[in-house]
């Protein structure tokens, strides 16, 4: 390698997590969940507010900046960005707030992500507001296509006829994330969930069922990335980025031009974190995969190189992705059964499962771990921890 | 058609960027037209600026054949936006144009018939005076 270039592998850790409650409405605005969130998770580090130095908002959240200068009382923040990726920002935002802090350009990055009551931030206006949705809004909204669940439909739809996945595979991603969601307090959804159930949910958009569908949740969800040198003077034990990196698919705003549209963003981005940790897919004990709806976790699989492109609805069957099986995949319930919090909340999941204290839902002797984002039509993120 | 049913929202209408209106206005004359690179002749579709192949900007409208297979499809029960309350299930189908790019829009036929590779055709929908969307029929 260049010599002048710097690796991310092992130069920064996360040392703090904290979230909100998750609820489906809130009474409070999503500045003041934020603040929450990001108290929690710099008190969990063991860290004064004024230690933050650099920022990286959540920006559908609009926040900025200026807010956490404002509350916090910072005197000297040398370092704000923001990640525009829907769910893969969480993710890159970390990756951004790891290179920040391995350049010395700050010492302690806040990461955070909130989303308000849905009367204010209906999933439908919060995409057409989106300039990642102008063409989508010009040529695809006005003919019907107006929700994420349509638009990832007709990917899901070709997944299924080219490789022959079927609803009952979708299904075993569901009732994977509700089984877990039962050993997790702080999950909304926790009722079991039967093949039966999953096939009963009313159609949506097929090939999608209610239950393939992710909840919409008001919360918010924080985690702090340190310079791994200073890393073991914090309150935790650390939680060390191996590898990470974001990847973004051709025809990134308009899923129907893209060459492929059963390859994610993430498919880019999976062989550079892999290479970066120095670890393969066989080495991962515990993976916390977007799940915006069942299907995105089957191609994520594939993309991520845990089996092969149209092998995931396979892949996903006879328990291999629950508690004690091959390969445990959202512990916390994910998306689908804990909260849509932009996946923050896996990265949250992924720190705890390393540090080892996940009680009933604890993925045994979890050394190395995994999480992905996934959003904006295809835009993929993947970071590889271990402890 | 009762009151309460009058009193839904329309679809949302296409807001046309400037350099599209071309595209739209052909519609409302019932034919597809898609952007084409002056420099190197490719075909591109959703229109924009550059040509991702030679970076070209100049370009004009060649008229499509209308004609294409189907690569995906998708059939929506829940209205996601009030305007569809009134078309719910509608299917919608991603095709490859014989000009080598894809259009998405409705399909007015029998969705239990589809598969990839499909053979369909263009139709049009006027929707009023200054507005027409495409659709697709079976070929």
């Amino acid at each position: 390698m260049d010599q002048d270039l710097i690796s991310l592998k092992d130069r920064a850790a996360v040392t703090g997590v904290g979230e909100t409650a998750y609820v489906r409405e809130t009474n409070k605005t999503v500045v003041a969940l934020c603040m929450e969130a990001s108290l929690a998770a710099i008190a969990d580090a063991g860290l004064h507010p004024r230690d933050i130095d650099g920022v990286i908002p959540y920006p559908e959240a609009g926040l900025i900046a200026e807010d956490f200068i404002t509350n916090f009382g910072l005197t000297d923040l040398r370092y704000s960005a923001q990640t525009p990726m829907g769910g893969a920002s969480p993710v890159a935002a970390v990756q951004s707030a790891a290179m920040a802090v391995a350049t010395g350009v700050a010492n302690h990055v806040l990461v955070v992500l909130g989303l308000g009551s849905l009367a204010d931030v209906r999933i439908t206006k919060r995409l057409s507001d989106m300039p990642q949705m102008r063409l989508i809004g010009e040529f695809e909204m006005p003919l019907g296509m107006n929700a994420p669940a349509q638009l990832y439909a007709h990917m899901a739809r070709r997944h299924m006829e080219l490789y022959g996945t079927t609803s009952e595979q979708f299904a075993e991603v569901a009732m994977t994330c509700r089984h877990h969601a039962q050993l997790n307090e702080r999950a909304m959804m926790r009722k079991p969930m039967t093949l039966a159930d999953h096939q009963a949910s009313r159609l949506i958009v097929e090939p999608f069922r209610l239950f393939d569908c992710c909840l919409e949740s008001a919360g918010a969800a924080a985690v702090i990335v340190s310079r791994a040198a200073q890393a073991p003077d914090l309150k935790q034990r650390p939680v060390y980025i191996g590898g990470i990196a974001e990847g973004h698919p051709p025809s990134p705003s308009a899923i129907t031009q893209r060459n492929e549209m059963t390859r994610l963003g993430l498919a880019n981005a999976a062989p550079v974190a892999f290479r970066m940790a120095g670890v393969t897919p066989a080495d991962i004990d515990v993976a916390e995969i977007y799940d915006c709806f069942t299907w995105t976790v089957i191609c994520q699989l594939e993309d991520l190189g845990f089996c092969a492109k149209g092998e995931g609805g396979r892949f996903v069957e006879q328990g291999r992705l629950r508690l004690g099986g091959e390969l445990p995949v959202n512990t916390h319930g994910g998306l689908l059964s804990e909260a849509h919090i932009g996946g923050m909340n896996h990265i949250v999941e992924l720190v705890r499962q390393l540090r080892g204290v996940c009680g009933e839902r604890q993925v045994a002797d979890a050394e190395v771990g995994l999480v992905t984002g996934y959003g904006d039509l295809g835009d993929g993120s993947v970071a590889i921890m271990h402890r | 058609m009762d009151a309460q049913e009058q009193q839904l929202p329309q679809p949302p209408r296409p807001e046309p960027a400037l350099e599209n209106r071309p595209y739209w206005e052909a519609l409302t004359e019932h034919r597809l037209v898609l952007q084409r690179c002056t420099g190197c002749q490719r075909i591109r579709h959703y229109p924009r600026p550059v040509c991702d192949a030679c970076f070209s900007m100049a370009y004009d409208w060649a008229e499509a054949s209308g004609r294409g297979t189907v690569h995906t499809w998708a059939i929506t029960h829940h209205p996601f936006h009030p305007g569809f309350k009134r078309q719910v299930p509608y299917t919608t189908v991603t095709v490859d144009l014989e000009e080598g790019v894809r259009l998405q829009a409705p399909f007015r036929g029998d969705s239990a018939l589809l598969k990839i590779g499909l053979a369909v055709v263009v139709d049009y929908e006027d929707v009023d005076a200054n507005l027409t969307l495409p659709c697709f029929r079976l070929a």
